[in-house]
């Protein structure tokens, strides 16, 4: 049944984005209907993963391998382990959210806007579900064609700039990345004999090339994923393209593409270049700890609320990259659930935002005032989307941000406490600039006679923030029951780490199949 | 001398259908006639059928002048598929532009019998008289708008440049013979193996000039200032068989004289002429893309690219191994597809006199016409390298050829300008997509272009899933 669920949960949305290809053009409702029953259904369907998931090892599960490519032995290798079955999870959900949010907000060539959104998940979970480098790399660039045109034919005024700016940042990235993945199958044929784009077999021979191979190779991958989360300096194209997507393009952008960086780090530099993740933590780190600064004190003097978030993104995965990098269990557990939360509460946050901008056509700070009079309701589930976002305890995002700052601190690797330390004030900037904004717009006296007579939220706009925020409040009361997937697949990547690089140089690993 | 008469077949048919036959019919007809058109159209698919069923058929005929089934029966597929397609669109185009003769088909058969034995050639005087065949049928074709004067310019500067290149292969023959005192691939491969070349520095010019001589054919840098502007001025439909067909023919010629001048299964160093060619090709990529960012005439822009593909196809020259070469046959079938397709359409939306070829006027082209900037976007995206489209295999073979060879450098420097030509083939996307309308719109009805372009898309689509259809027939690996 896993394996059935699992093909299910990759292939509706494909399927969906040509059952809508057939509806006629002008059934608008017939197109947003089938849209979502297809989001819903994937959804449900990968609900079905879990029962049968096997919690107590780390190992790939509901593996499948067809054979695709023969020359170059690539396959259409797919299977999860804990890190991307709360990726999946996340995506299927945060889907039929944001197309909720789009029955109003899209008012032009429908039918193209539902099929590039289901082709866009289908790429997103090929990425996480892909177990082989090449099958990888055609998902990640397929999602770009999706979400190009996505920004580029609904998104706000500067829509055409910004979509061509995301396609270039991630192509050069990606391109690069390619390369990386050539170079590592051939090197790795001196040690297993065969050219192979296998992820499990390459997992093996990875930490076994020359150093300075290794260290290229890192780099090539990492830069691909860097631009992706988007860690600081690589980050420029994150607010161009979150402030001119339309608003489900922004909640997919926070909620599922950023992550794809950070999976693909855990994924793929942590797990095949283990050393050179060991000696360049140092680095990446002190990048994550500014970008966490950098990212708070830039939203904190923005005015446009939509940019305010954007930016807030780039401080939140920070954390996330911090975690990663500690090479801790703690921190990357931490940075896992981060993820998870971020997208959760960065996805909230948006579709506030729109929700504002639906009724006043503007996203300046300064144009609104005292909406929590007008918009009780509104107010209510913002105000905890906001507070989860600044990571007060009891809600999702303190969880995730305490964990990867305590693995920080006690990290092996970084050996230094003070990354931790500087990264913790960017939990206190959080607080200032979201505070602040949320004080400005919510609270005080509301004198703008646009304001006046706001409706509260819409049945449907109810119903896309309701599951969010039961999500917060879980993952902030409860989060082992989201932690508990993923801690063995975590604990086996960070014991690979250490294994190479603390357990001496010395180490030998014959490369055998992994266990089915 | 035995006669390999199977084998044969189809050079066989295309030489009798068009000289023996098709010219008498033409001669009992006026203007233009469907009979023709439908007998070359004919000849043509028997051909490639013939081609087809040879396959496996391998063997030389001729006293080993003739190399027979493989790979040379993969590209005659090719030319009759690129021939059949550049002729179904092309009735409706040339009527349009008041030029439809039967003459014209005629051409475009025997340019497509002259690649077909650029391919078969293992000889090098075969290989001429294929070369010729092909470019004098081109330099008629460039030219075919007689009251175009750009089409004339085209036509008269294709012809002066192309007579120059072929003044280059001749001389690069001639030392070749000199050197090696044989025209035979074969009995040259040996001698360089062996190393017993007479003048071994005539040897190496000889390969040279031959290098430069093809390098105009395929539009490679520096000889490639005169693909811009005759692709430009050529009816549009004679730009897509040209810069695709003609292109993958003189790649077929490049294959089999380079595996000759450069064995790479045993024996020595071609490092320098390697070298050589990838200097070449590092800069032809870089020059058209970076060109074609500049243009806002989408011919002009498409002709730009056409020069970096040629780029990017030497990398399978420089690799210098059985990947490089296999990985050759796959990106010319795939970038015919893709850009025979992109210009057909080109073709569709241009009208009389030069018009509709602005990239401004391509702007809302969505709203207009969706499907045609449909499949315009995906060969867009296919030409840029994104998968899952057949152009991103294409350029992913060439790049596993060249690391293999030892070329990780040029495989960075080709990723550069695969992102420069990102930027123009998604500037064109940008205006059909995210541009408002400009203008009042027109588009001719498709009619028979629209299974040319329905094939490409087919062809770019299901080679981009299923890379491995072809790769089984072009690859040893």
């Amino acid at each position: 049944m896993g394996v059935a669920a699992l093909l299910t949960t990759l292939f509706a949305p494909l399927a969906g984005a040509a059952a809508i290809a057939l509806i006629q053009r002008d059934q608008k409702r017939a197109i947003w209907t089938t849209a979502l029953i297809v989001t819903v259904f994937t959804f449900i369907a990968s609900l079905f993963l879990l029962p049968g998931f096997d919690m107590t090892t780390a190992e790939m599960q509901y593996r499948l391998d067809v054979q695709w490519i023969a020359a170059i032995d690539a396959g259409f290798r797919i299977g999860i382990d804990g890190t991307s079955l709360l990726m999946v999870l996340l995506t299927t959900l945060i889907m039929p959210v944001a197309l909720l949010s789009s029955v109003h907000s899209i008012k032009k060539m429908e039918k193209e806007y539902y099929a590039l959104m289901l082709l866009l998940q289908f790429g997103m979970t090929g990425v996480f579900l892909a177990l082989d480098t090449f099958l990888f790399y055609v998902f990640w660039e397929l999602i770009l064609i999706p979400m190009y045109f996505i920004i580029g034919i609904w998104g706000g005024k500067d829509r055409v700039y910004a979509a061509i700016k995301f396609f270039l940042y991630t192509l050069v990235g990606s391109l690069l990345m390619l390369v990386a993945i050539l170079w590592l199958s051939f090197a790795a044929q001196q040690h297993l004999d065969v050219f192979t784009t296998d992820l499990l077999k390459l997992r093996l021979a990875g930490p076994l090339l020359a150093p300075d191979l290794q260290m290229w190779l890192f780099l090539a991958f990492a830069l691909s994923f860097f631009i992706k989360v988007p860690l600081f300096p690589f980050h420029t194209w994150l607010p161009d393209a979150h402030v001119q997507a339309p608003t489900a393009g922004s909640v997919i952008l926070a909620g599922v593409l950023l992550k794809l960086g950070t999976y693909g780090l855990i994924r793929y530099n942590l797990d095949l270049f283990p050393q050179t993740s060991a000696e360049l933590s140092g680095i990446i780190s002190a990048l994550a700890v500014f970008g966490i600064i950098y990212g708070a004190l830039v939203a904190m003097v923005q005015t446009d609320i939509k940019k305010l978030v954007a930016y807030s993104s780039v401080s939140h995965m920070g954390f996330v990259v911090l975690g990663i990098f500690s090479l801790t269990v703690t921190g990357v557990q931490g940075a896992v659930i981060q993820m998870v939360n971020h997208g959760i509460s960065t996805g909230a946050l948006f579709l506030c935002v729109g929700v504002l901008y639906e009724r006043r056509h503007t996203r300046e700070i300064a144009d609104y005032g005292g909406i929590t009079n007008v918009m009780p309701r509104f107010a209510v589930l913002f105000t905890i989307s906001m507070l989860a976002s600044v990571g007060l305890p009891g809600l999702n995002g303190f969880v995730g941000e305490f964990l990867t700052l305590m693995g920080a601190f006690v990290s092996p690797f970084l050996r230094n406490p003070w990354y931790a330390v500087i990264g913790a004030s960017g939990v206190i900037f959080a607080a200032v600039y979201l505070l602040w904004m949320f004080q400005r717009v919510m609270f005080g006296t509301n004198d703008n006679p646009e304001n006046h007579h706001l409706r509260d939220l819409s049945r449907i706009e109810y119903w896309q923030l309701v599951p969010l925020v039961i999500l917060m409040i879980w993952i902030g009361v409860a989060p082992r029951t989201f932690m508990d997937y993923s801690e063995k697949a975590i604990q086996q990547v960070v014991g690979h780490v250490e294994h190479f690089k603390l357990g001496g140089a010395a180490a030998h690993v014959v490369p055998t199949e992994p266990g089915k | 001398m035995h006669i390999d008469l199977f084998g044969s077949m189809p050079l066989v048919v295309i030489w009798l259908a068009l000289g023996a036959v098709g010219i008498v019919i033409q001669a009992f007809t006026k203007g233009e006639s469907r009979l023709v058109y439908g007998y070359y159209l004919g000849t043509l698919v028997l051909t490639a059928v013939l081609a087809a069923l040879t396959y496996s058929h391998a063997g030389s005929t001729f006293g080993g002048m003739i190399t027979l089934g493989g790979s040379a029966a993969v590209f005659d597929v090719l030319f009759c598929a690129a021939g059949v397609m550049t002729m179904l669109a092309a009735r409706d185009y040339l009527e349009r532009h008041d030029a439809n003769l039967d003459e014209f088909y005629t051409m475009l058969v025997s340019a497509v019998a002259g690649m077909m034995l650029m391919a078969h050639a293992r000889n090098l005087v075969v290989l001429f008289v294929g070369v010729e065949l092909m470019s004098i049928s081109f330099y008629v074709m460039a030219g075919f708008l007689r009251t175009s004067i750009r089409s004339v310019e085209a036509a008269l500067k294709y012809f002066l440049l192309g007579a120059f290149a072929s003044g280059f292969l001749a001389y690069g023959m001639a030392l070749l013979y000199g050197a090696t005192g044989s025209l035979d691939y074969a009995q040259i491969m040996t001698t360089v193996q062996q190393g017993s070349a007479l003048y071994p520095t005539i040897l190496a010019v000889g390969g040279v000039l031959l290098a430069v001589g093809l390098s105009f054919k395929i539009a490679a840098f520096p000889f490639h200032q005169w693909a811009p502007d005759v692709y430009e001025g050529a009816p549009t439909v004679v730009t897509a068989f040209m810069s695709t067909a003609g292109k993958a023919a003189a790649f077929s010629a490049f294959l089999a004289i380079f595996a000759a001048l450069m064995p790479f299964t045993e024996g020595g160093d071609h490092r320098p002429m390697q070298m050589a060619l990838a200097v070449i090709s590092a800069v032809t990529m870089l020059i058209g893309n970076i060109t074609a960012v500049a243009q806002s005439n989408v011919k002009r822009m498409l002709a730009y690219s056409s020069v970096a593909h040629a780029g990017y196809l030497l990398m399978g020259i420089v690799a210098n191994n059985q990947a490089g070469h296999s990985a050759i046959i796959f990106y010319a079938t795939v970038y015919t597809f893709m850009q025979l397709g992109s210009f057909v359409i080109v073709g569709l939306l241009e009208r009389k006199n030069d018009g509709f070829l602005q990239l401004e006027d391509y702007a809302g082209l969505s709203k207009r016409h969706p499907i045609l900037a449909g499949v315009l976007a995906l060969f867009m995206f296919s030409l840029a390298g994104i998968p899952p489209f057949a152009g991103f295999w294409g350029k992913y073979f060439l790049f596993y050829a060249a690391i293999d060879g030892g070329f990780t450098w040029l495989t960075i420097v080709a990723v550069a300008s695969s992102v420069i030509s990102v930027w123009f083939y998604l500037g064109l996307v940008a205006k059909m997509y995210f541009a408002e309308p400009s203008g009042e719109g027109h588009v001719a009805p498709s009619g028979l272009a629209g299974v040319t372009l329905a094939v490409c898309t087919a062809a770019v689509v299901l080679l981009g899933i299923f890379p491995g259809i072809l790769n089984r027939l072009v690859g040893i690996w």
